[in-house]
């Protein structure tokens, strides 16, 4: 690829993201709170999902945590910006804990505190979880999920147990959440692109060959590890602000089956097909409700099934893997210059 | 804790390991072969609770028959999902399976809400299996009698089946190295049928018994003894049919123990359960009786 | 030409007798019909349902009841409650039924002042500092310390052990206000154990209360769980008095716990023999009727949620929300299914609360306590 095509390759990307920029910021005006609501999600969907199939994807490596990394980064968030009175009058089984129940915080700080203490576990973590490999790794990640929630549970004066957060201020918005989404894409591509990406994607292929070529197979898992954990934390902070509420039972491994089933129809190791396969997830789940209304199709008279929704889910989910078994994407990303060669090929001139 | 008391936990862990056990075992056969983590394991457990409580209290089939009837049924359901779901995708990447398999779990749970609605429903009892029997100070159910025979009789069957027969001698080799197998004239696909029906017939066993035990039916009932008995064969070491019921009864034992020997630990239970599971599993990478898997 | 014409004539006409008939009122059910919980939306789905048709219009038009999906958990609970207030066009919602997921709820529908009744969040959290929410059951604080009164001066008890499910709010909550209520009535708490959530083997939990030989066993949980917990204590010979909340009442408690919950108490809204107000009878004999059900608490309730809701549409004269809210909150004394409810300003209700024991698998009234 020459300078020129470089240089138009990244005027072209800041570009929409500008263009990214000003429908969010007509959308912020003109939608209702619905549709809102549901562009936010998929931000954060996509951080969640980008983040993760940096583990998954690619780097080959089968965690189930992404469900931990949310559940401390909404914690850790939620704990820095609730008010002491909020949190005065929520404790309500046991007072919080001293310096945590007089402090308060700006969203912005809390959410980097979310990213940091959840990258400092993820850090500790990595030590012990990568001993193991395969589906093993998976149990143990799967473990480390559940002990999380049990704390969550258990640890009241500090996470009022069963009862939750409550009274957040809902500082997610727009912009937050298609900020962190953005910039976590960024930083996401970079790493991949970066010798640090080559060498995960190394291990992925073949973790003894990798190691012969001098790469430290543990030092880039425990960095992938942690920097995939920083941006569910914050992802996990942003969460917390939107739903304005947190509860251990919102962090069940179920989320982590969601993420899982988001990044491997999108193609596991591709961004794109994560980016992709968020939004139509997310949307999708949404969209999937009229099923449960009651309506007049073709003047066949439908009265609408409840729980009708997730059937639907579970069997469309099934014929996508059927059918498209590599994911929307595969392992192919998008880049502009593949973007060209389409049209050239659909417009033959 | 004296010990008599000591002696009743064993008796209560005993039986939760044993059920944990017969799970396990129809999990890592599938596995074994497939090398596939079949998240559907679970809800096969609720499919065969389910049968046997429509034969017994709605169609008035003598429970015999009943169980015998929704073993079968479990068996077929568990070849119907292998043929529809899993055979279509066997040269795909492994994840995909597990997503399929995950779909089909989600499939019969919300199948379940839908047709039959989440109230739960009782589980006959037949007479055969009430009562108990004291020994000393301690208290044994027969039931729980029941369940470590019946455990014990099947493992016995599936090692014979895996180590005896041509079939299971067909299974071995498979879990090994299926290409050379194929080049052999082994037909593949009956020697996967077959283990998913003898691992989905396991499962349904597994759920008669544990609806005597705990006789609530309802549809998100096989979630939770699923996701044990996925760490009981992880546990034991992944595809080991008698590292399966031993993971089982590890998991059984420390989750009643845990409790018993101190109460404010019970909060804490599963992540006790799993701390004991992540030890082993640091200090015994491929699980207590597994080997060297080849990716 | 003359076809036209026709055509023409057809159409004025079709939508003139639509314009004729009223237009709907729009109510939202949000409601967990799918995940861990979907017995209790299914309950209440029910509930609502047979409700409507006694009460099927206020002011003239009919109501048309828009069921949102919360899958059990809040996410879903929160983007559901957005669709019923900018899809639908709800003017008040009924739900949810876990006191978590109404309170991710609630947070929306109070920014877009849209009024929200829930049948059976008893978190006292719930409508902490929220104008818009409202509920027909009993708050934790109340339920607990009734319990704690009746295990005292009733069942005679001084000792008492618990098992609750550390998990769910409703049974931290009730846990809570029991054990300060029993500890400051002079009675002593012998030994405490919790489960989790799915967990179905308590054998171990009730060895622990065996040993503590307690008077009375408080279990402040749901229904299913409660009948396997009477079942393995009577097992393993444990016939202490069990005590339990309103989540006890349903038919599964019976059908499920057969002869181990024989005499076990439980506080609750009502019993099938104390329901004495015209709309209560109605409500009863039609679901007797149509679902051929016994009754449970989390059925009534719903029912109790939606008339109060219809009432207050009444009584506000206008489909606007803010003036349902005025209405919902001045609610006094009215006569619903779980007897006499008036809604307090800071949107909990107070009525009386019924002690109902099994006996002979039935439940039997015992007593009426005013909190």
């Amino acid at each position: 690829m020459n300078k020129t095509k470089v240089s138009r390759d990244k005027s072209l990307t800041i570009f929409s993201v500008l263009l990214l920029l000003a429908f969010i910021f007509y959308a912020e005006r003109n939608f209702n709170h619905y549709t809102i609501r549901i562009l936010e999600n998929i931000a954060i969907f996509i951080t969640l999902a980008v983040s993760y199939n940096l583990i998954n994807g690619i780097m080959g490596q089968f965690s189930l945590a992404p469900n931990a990394f949310l559940a401390i980064g909404a914690y850790t968030s939620a704990i820095f910006t609730l008010s002491p009175e909020e949190k005065l009058r929520s404790f309500i089984i046991e007072p919080m804990i001293w310096p945590l129940s007089v402090l308060s915080l700006p969203f912005a700080v809390s959410l980097l505190l979310a990213g940091l203490v959840t990258a400092l576990v993820a850090f500790f973590m990595a030590a012990p979880v990568f001993r193991v490999r395969g589906d093993y790794l998976a149990i143990v990640t799967l473990g480390f999920g559940e002990v999380i929630q049990v704390l969550a549970n258990n640890l009241i004066s500090l996470t009022n147990g069963s009862l939750g957060l409550k009274g957040l201020h809902p500082y997610t918005n727009l912009w937050w959440a298609w900020g962190v989404c953005i910039f976590t894409i960024f930083c996401t591509v970079r790493l991949i692109n970066s010798s640090y990406g080559r060498a995960m994607k190394a291990v992925r292929e073949d973790e003894i060959a990798a190691e012969a070529m001098g790469i430290n197979a543990f030092r880039v898992k425990t960095l992938a590890f942690t920097f995939s954990a920083f941006f569910q934390g914050v992802a996990g902070g942003l969460l917390a602000h939107l739903i304005t509420t947190i509860s251990p039972s919102l962090f069940t491994f179920m989320f982590t089956f969601n993420l899982l089933i988001i990044i491997v129809i999108g193609g596991l190791g591709s961004t794109t097909g994560s980016v992709i396969a968020a939004i139509l997830i997310t949307w999708g789940g949404e969209a999937l409700r009229v099923f449960e209304e009651p309506s007049n199709f073709l003047g066949f008279n439908y009265k609408g099934v409840p729980g009708m929704r997730m059937v639907l889910f579970s069997l469309i989910l099934i014929l996508v893997m059927l059918f498209a078994r590599s994911g929307i994407m595969g392992r192919a990303e998008f880049s502009w210059e593949s973007l060209f060669r389409w049209f050239r090929r659909k417009l033959p001139c | 804790m004296d010990y008599s008391f000591a002696l009743q936990q064993l008796v209560y862990g005993l039986t939760v390991g044993c059920l944990y056990g017969l799970l396990a075992i129809g999990y890592t056969m599938v596995y074994g072969v497939l090398r596939l983590i079949n998240f559907a394991h679970g809800d096969l457990l609720m499919v065969s609770a389910y049968a046997g409580f429509f034969g017994i209290v709605i169609f008035q089939i003598p429970w015999p028959v009943s169980f015998a009837g929704a073993i079968i049924l479990t068996a077929l359901l568990g070849i119907l999902i292998d043929r529809g779901a899993y055979k279509p995708i066997r040269k795909s990447p492994r994840i995909n399976a597990l997503i399929t398999a995950i779909g089909v779990s989600f499939l019969l749970e919300n199948l379940g809400l839908v047709i039959i609605g989440g109230r739960p429903k009782s589980f006959p009892m037949p007479d055969v299996f009430a009562g108990s029997i004291l020994l000393g100070a301690v208290n044994i159910p027969a039931l729980s009698i029941w369940i470590l025979v019946i455990t014990l009789v099947l493992l016995a069957v599936c090692l014979v089946v895996v180590r005896k027969t041509r079939i299971g001698m067909a299974m071995r080799a498979l879990s090994r190295d299926m290409e050379t197998v194929m080049l052999m004239g082994v037909d593949k696909d009956r020697v996967i049928s077959f283990t998913f029906a003898l691992g989905s017939a396991l499962a349904a066993a597994g759920g008669i018994m544990w609806c005597m035990k705990y006789p609530a039916v309802e549809p998100f009932m096989g979630v939770i003894p699923g996701l044990k008995a996925f760490v009981a064969a992880v546990l034991g070491g992944i595809g080991n049919v008698t590292g399966a019921a031993l993971g089982g009864l590890i998991l059984g034992l420390a989750e009643v123990l845990i409790v018993a020997i101190e109460p404010d630990w019970s909060g804490y239970r599963d992540a006790v359960a799993f701390f004991l599971m992540i030890i082993i599993l640091l200090t015994r990478p491929t699980g207590i009786m597994g080997e060297q898997l080849p990716d | 030409m003359h076809r036209v014409f026709l055509m023409i004539t057809a159409l004025c006409l079709g939508t003139l007798s639509c314009a004729m008939a009223a237009e709907p009122i729009n109510v939202g059910a949000l409601l967990p019909m799918t995940g861990s919980v979907a017995a209790f939306g299914q309950m209440a789905w029910e509930g609502i349902n047979t409700a409507k048709k006694i009460e099927p219009e206020a002011l003239g038009r009919p109501i048309e009841i828009k069921l949102a999906d919360t899958k059990s958990e809040k996410v879903d609970s929160a983007n559901a409650v957005s669709r019923l207030i900018e899809k639908e066009k709800v003017v008040a919602i009924i739900g949810e039924m876990i006191s978590g997921n109404t309170i991710a709820a609630s947070d929306h529908a109070e920014r877009s002042k849209i009024p929200m009744i829930s049948p059976t969040a008893t978190n006292p959290l719930v409508n902490q500092g929220k104008k818009y929410v409202f509920r027909v059951c009993f708050i934790d604080p109340e339920q607990g310390q009734v319990a704690a009164r009746l295990a005292l001066d009733q069942l005679h008890a001084k000792t008492a052990a618990i098992i609750y499910d550390i998990s769910q709010d409703y049974c931290v909550g009730l846990k809570t206000f029991f054990q300060r209520e029993f500890t400051k009535g002079g009675g002593k708490i012998l030994a405490e154990t919790m489960y989790k959530m799915g967990d179905r083997d308590f054998t171990a939990q009730l060895s622990r209360l065996k040993a503590a030989k307690p008077d009375i066993i408080y279990a402040p949980i749901y229904y299913t769980e409660l009948a396997l917990i009477a079942k393995q204590a009577r097992e393993m010979g444990l016939d202490v008095t069990i005590l339990a909340g309103d989540g006890a009442q349903a038919p599964e408690l019976v059908q499920l716990g057969g002869k181990a919950v024989e005499g076990l108490y439980f506080t609750a809204h009502f019993h099938e023999d104390t329901i004495n107000t015209p709309m209560g009878k109605k409500f009863y004999e039609l679901f007797k009727k149509e679902i051929g059900k016994e009754l449970d608490s989390y059925t009534a309730q719903s029912a109790d949620a939606y008339f109060i809701l219809v009432d207050a549409i009444k009584r506000a004269g206008s489909t606007d929300p803010v003036k349902i809210r005025e209405a919902i909150s001045s609610t006094k004394d009215f006569e619903g299914l779980t007897g006499k409810i008036t809604i307090k300003p800071d949107g909990n209700a107070i009525k009386a609360m019924v002690v109902n024991k099994v006996q002979d698998g039935k439940f039997v009234y015992v007593t009426t306590i005013v909190p």
